[in-house]
């Protein structure tokens, strides 16, 4: 025992120092597993798209695709023409953004530069609620509340219109907006802040004239991943926007989007017909479209902290 | 920790003198904690007052009282009186929009706007409703000019203001308050992110624009205030004015040993 007094301490500091090493090594390839795993996702997801949808050329020529104007998928033979559903969702999306834009901007400008610095973090964590509704909560409350209220506001034949997704849409998009604004907001600098009042500035000029100019990188990426989501969006706009593909579509008419297209006719295609290499081939169309724009967004975003 | 328990120091000025600011036994708190006891002292017009004293003894708050730019920061509080053309600006009722227009500030790390050096310089005149053009082009030289920045940047009057060096922006700072025709110029530390040549051009500047402004200017640095302030108040810790004088006087002869001490760097 006496003799291994010195001993037993060395051993365990290199059993310790192998186990140190050893876990450095696992955590390592853990969190490398991780993210290989969700790039690998990625990779499948993004070559699987492009893999089952670029047959739909075989049918129809790519021009004749975005720029058709008739969606037959299921005559024959079938009219593959995407643009009223192009059309369809870049209604939807810019009009969402109008209402979203201005009351998101507004939102993160009263969060981060009105009001009280103690109600900031509740009304922070209140808009961020409203992300995290569900989407078919949202379809379901349009579906009862806004669908019967603007038919009969505008009386119309029908309140499942292009106008009540979109507005939906918008309230979707708003938190988007409000937070990546509000960030760009606070990052601010507050010597920008007090030079303006210092000069005579008031509130609303100040914000006008500096906060906002200085904010309007994160602002802007705000507008384009707000506008990713209104694009994306699926189950609101399939529950309240009536569905119906016709070219040139109306605010107040039924209007289909792209997203809703593949939701409602997955499920009734017959696996490698042309309808279902279509479909996919829209998703493409929606995937490229919503990387654009998670790209620019992020790359503006992250000129955040540069002027000018 | 130095505690002071000299007396409560006054001056008033000689007749004749034109008192810029009049302030009365003004306190000041930041929620509970005290910053200024009862400074009361009076500052002349077209004069350089220098604001001196150790970190932390209020002497940034007390130019903060001055443009009320203290109100930004929340539960600031000012207790006391302090008179300009012949109102008390502690009154909620007084228009600080106004009052800032007359009062221009520096700050002590300058702060131009992310905009051109013209924008800048324009930016006060612009938001009290100045929109000609030819009347901005005429203020925005004026004030380059007086700054002593005109030389350097006329070429390059749309250029971000980013580009220009850290003393140059400084210089820039300065026309951009003096664009708005103060009467008052407020200085904190304007000198404190800058080396010493651009720290030299703005001390000739300053010394250049007692002609025409009254000027306080709030440093650490004693020599400064030595060199270009013609009266200085010292300040010690927990916000107590305890000498107000000539400069001449506070750098020879002060009354209070303490403040002889500070001045001669043996506390600071």
């Amino acid at each position: 025992m006496t003799e291994n007094h010195g001993r037993a301490p060395a051993v365990a500091s290199w059993v310790g120092r192998r186990w140190g090493r050893a876990r450095e090594w696992i955590a390592r390839g853990v969190t490398w597993g991780c993210a290989s795993v969700s790039l690998l996702a990625l990779g499948l997801i993004t070559v699987y798209l492009f893999c089952e949808g670029v047959p739909v050329f075989r049918t129809v020529d790519p021009l004749a695709f975005l720029g058709g104007k008739a969606w037959f998928p299921t005559s024959e033979p079938p009219s593959l023409g995407i643009l009223p559903m192009i059309l369809g969702s870049g209604l939807v999306t810019m009009v969402a953004l109008a209402v979203a834009v201005p009351f998101g901007v507004a939102t993160a400008l009263f969060i981060g530069e009105v009001v009280p610095t103690v109600f900031r973090n509740p009304l922070k964590v209140a808009v961020e609620l409203l992300a995290g509704i569900p989407s078919v909560v949202y379809g379901f409350f349009g579906l009862v509340i806004v669908v019967p209220w603007l038919e009969a506001l505008l009386g119309l034949p029908t309140g499942q219109t292009a106008l009540t997704a979109a507005l939906l849409l918008g309230v979707m998009a708003l938190p988007t907006v409000a937070s990546l604004t509000e960030d760009a907001v606070a990052a601010v600098p507050n010597a920008w802040r007090e030079a303006a009042f210092a000069l005579g500035a008031t509130h609303w000029q100040t914000m006008r004239t500096v906060v906002v100019p200085a904010a309007r990188s994160g602002l802007l990426a705000g507008v384009l991943l707000g506008m990713g989501r209104a694009v994306g969006e699926t189950m609101t706009v399939l529950m309240v926007s009536g569905n119906s593909p016709r070219f040139l579509p109306s605010l107040t008419s039924p209007t289909r989007t792209l997203t809703a297209t593949i939701a409602l006719e997955m499920a009734e295609t017959p696996v490698g017909s042309p309808h279902y290499h279509a479909l996919f081939a829209v998703g493409t169309v929606l995937f490229v479209f919503t990387l654009l724009l998670n790209v620019v967004g992020d790359m503006v975003g992250h000129r955040l902290g540069r002027h000018g | 920790m130095v505690t002071v328990n000299a007396a409560r120091v006054e001056r008033t000025l000689a007749q004749g003198e034109d008192v810029a600011f009049g302030v009365r036994n003004l306190s000041f708190y930041y929620g509970r904690e005290q910053v200024l006891r009862d400074v009361t002292l009076d500052i002349p017009r077209r004069r350089i007052t220098a604001v001196v004293g150790p970190s932390g003894c209020g002497k940034s708050t007390f130019l903060r009282v001055l443009n009320r730019l203290y109100e930004l920061t929340p539960g600031a509080r000012a207790q006391g009186e302090v008179w300009f053309s012949g109102m008390n600006i502690l009154d909620r009722k007084v228009d600080v929009v106004e009052l800032r227009r007359r009062i221009g500030m520096v700050f002590q790390k300058p702060n131009p706007f992310p905009k051109s050096v013209y924008e800048n310089v324009a930016y006060g005149p612009r938001i009290h409703g100045v929109r000609r053009r030819a009347q901005l082009d005429e203020i925005v030289e004026r004030a380059l000019r007086r700054a002593a920045l005109w030389d350097e940047v006329k070429g390059k009057l749309r250029r971000s203001a980013f580009d220009l060096s850290g003393g140059q922006q400084q210089r820039l700072c300065i026309a951009r308050a003096l664009a708005m025709e103060p009467e008052v110029l407020l200085m904190d530390e304007p000198t404190s992110a800058l080396d010493p040549t651009a720290t030299a051009r703005i001390e000739d500047l300053i010394a250049k624009l007692k002609a025409d402004y009254t000027v306080v200017i709030v440093t650490h640095n004693m020599q400064q205030a030595a060199r270009v302030s013609d009266l200085a108040a010292v300040f010690l810790t927990g916000g107590v004015m305890v000498e107000y004088d000539v400069t001449k006087k506070i750098f020879e002869n002060p009354t209070n040993k303490l403040v002889e001490d500070y001045v001669t760097g043996k506390f600071g």
